[in-house]
């Protein structure tokens, strides 16, 4: 019966401010902003206000995000790939499951990492503060950070040893989850599907080649990679891998795909195991052994 | 407690009960379902635009399925009787709110590199099974605008998907990206609701008695709405027809 109560005044109340809505929306989309510029960010110790980035955004983001924040700056006709429209609250670059939103942290990484093979510059030559302040700027845009909590992280334990075995068996996922459909069986991004990929915009979109040197998008390193397949880049073709792929064999294929990569930072002792195994590509048309791993 | 006692909070009971439902219109006790159903026949005017063919040679597997009967596109299908399949019907208006969810799980299953059925509907209370029957991989990335969006792998002989909706909308679009002409609709709608077969038929089952706004939803054609009230413990008949262009 409390319950009944509380219904029937919190509809009275919906009704008031609705009638008050309707005197004024203007307002009240007004009132919605300045609510939304409490927004707050966390990250380690750093606490960032939307309020306070203002004067960065309008300094450093807005020629191509956009002064709504919808990716329709002046600079966005001309750019390819197109800036991120912050209202959609949709994000590449997550630790968080596809379908959640990313942490703090993650919007904060990407700002400081900037995006390869786009415009969006690293900028980590801005102060720690200024950066999480535009990470609680950047959330102000959607709706969606104050209706929804950020997913919760995918867990990555410690990694393992790079092996010859887990090499081995990297490559039978790679052929397995038919990874090389898009990106190819030698990783160059010319797969049989990779012509007809297209972004959530019905945009032409590339998959990753990993033998051209360029750093991927979301992280170079091996934790960085092992997010990418296993949370998936929301908003393009990358899915994510997750349901399939357990967490210690996803190592495996980050071991592999480091053999697919030319001489980084990263990938000496995979790329001697390489050498050493004479690891060929994969044959799509020679069917995997019954007993492969990566069963679901 | 004492007989006052008691037929006070009876009393309080009956004037708080009485103030909501005038305030909630009627949320007091579920409609249990009442053998009241709407059935009818979903009909094209015309002829159905002719259905491209689909090119499946990228995916051999998928296109040994198809080399007796080349799979086309679904965006009209027509069936023999002029009946018009695919078209989610559901009621828009008049829903107390509390009737009784569809009961059982829906599938959605990629067979042929085609979404079966090519329209699905689900409560939103409901449960959907994502199944992958094909010997490739399919990524499933429904694109709804007022659910979350997301993107999963799903490799052969991998476990069906359980997947829920939030919130009502008809339609979600489906795709995978690795097989672009691959693409569905998946119809997440609040209350019952029927879906026409090749023939054009449809069932909305247990419906309670009572006036309501019906819609029909296809994907080429958009909505029609009909008035309808239904009758107690039958089967009540309402007809729509899309117009082909």
């Amino acid at each position: 019966m409390k319950t009944k109560m509380m219904k029937s005044s919190l509809l009275l109340g919906a009704g008031i401010l609705l009638l008050m809505s309707a005197v004024s929306w203007a307002q009240m989309t007004k009132y919605q902003e300045d609510q939304r510029l409490n927004m707050e960010a966390h990250v380690g110790k750093y606490t960032g206000h939307a309020k306070d980035a203002e004067a960065n955004y309008r300094r450093y983001c807005v020629g191509c995000h956009g002064v709504e924040g919808d990716g329709e700056g002046e600079n966005t006709p001309w750019l390819d790939p197109q800036p991120r429209n912050f209202t959609l609250g949709q994000f590449k670059c997550r630790s968080t499951p596809s379908g959640t939103l990313p942490t703090d942290e993650d919007l904060y990484d990407t700002i400081a990492r900037g995006l390869d093979r786009s415009v969006m510059p690293i900028w980590n030559q801005l102060p720690n503060q200024d950066r999480i302040d535009l990470v609680a700027y950047v959330k102000h845009f959607s709706s969606k950070w104050v209706t929804e909590k950020p997913g919760t992280p995918i867990q990555i334990g410690p990694e393992p040893e790079v092996t010859a075995d887990r090499v081995k068996a990297g490559q039978v996922l790679f052929q397995k989850l038919e990874c090389w459909k898009c990106h190819g069986v030698e990783g160059r991004a010319n797969g049989p599907s990779s012509d007809t990929l297209q972004d959530d915009f019905n945009r032409p979109i590339k998959p990753y080649n990993f033998t051209e040197g360029a750093r991927p998008k979301c992280g170079s390193t091996d934790r960085d990679i092992y997010k990418i397949f296993m949370t998936g880049l929301d908003g393009t073709p990358m899915p994510s891998f997750s349901d399939n792929v357990k967490p210690d064999e996803a190592w495996d294929l980050v071991f592999y795909l480091r053999t697919l990569q030319p001489k980084n930072a990263y990938n000496e002792k995979e790329r001697a195991i390489a050498k050493q195994l004479g690891l060929k590509p994969i044959d799509p048309n020679v069917p995997l052994p019954a007993s492969s791993g990566g069963q679901p | 407690m004492n007989l006052y006692q008691k037929s006070s909070v009876v009393l309080s009971s009956v004037v708080l009960v009485a103030v909501g439902a005038l305030m909630l219109s009627g949320s007091v006790s579920a409609a249990p379902p009442s053998g009241s159903s709407i059935t009818g026949t979903i009909k094209l005017d015309g002829t159905a635009p002719h259905q491209r063919g689909i090119d499946m040679s990228k995916e051999p597997s998928c296109a040994a399925i198809h080399k007796d009967k080349p799979a086309t596109m679904e965006a009209v299908v027509a069936g023999a009787n002029g009946g018009l399949a695919n078209v989610v019907v559901y009621i828009s208006q008049g829903l107390s709110g509390n009737e009784a969810p569809m009961s059982g799980d829906v599938t959605l299953t990629q067979k042929g590199c085609q979404y079966i059925p090519h329209v699905v509907a689900v409560d939103a209370s409901q449960h959907m099974k994502v199944v992958n029957a094909d010997s490739t991989s399919h990524n499933i990335h429904p694109q709804p605008t007022k659910n979350q969006e997301w993107n999963k792998s799903q490799p052969p002989g991998s476990a069906p998907f359980d997947v829920t909706w939030a919130n009502e909308e008809i339609a979600v679009p489906v795709k995978c990206n690795i097989h672009p002409w691959m693409h569905g609709f998946i119809a997440v709608v609040k209350g019952p609701y029927g879906v026409s077969d090749d023939n054009g038929a449809f069932t909305v089952p247990d419906v309670a008695p009572g006036s309501y706004t019906l819609t029909a939803w296809q994907e080429t054609y958009g909505t029609q709405t009909q008035k309808v009230t239904v009758a107690a413990g039958k089967a009540t008949n309402v007809d729509f027809t899309f117009k082909a262009k």
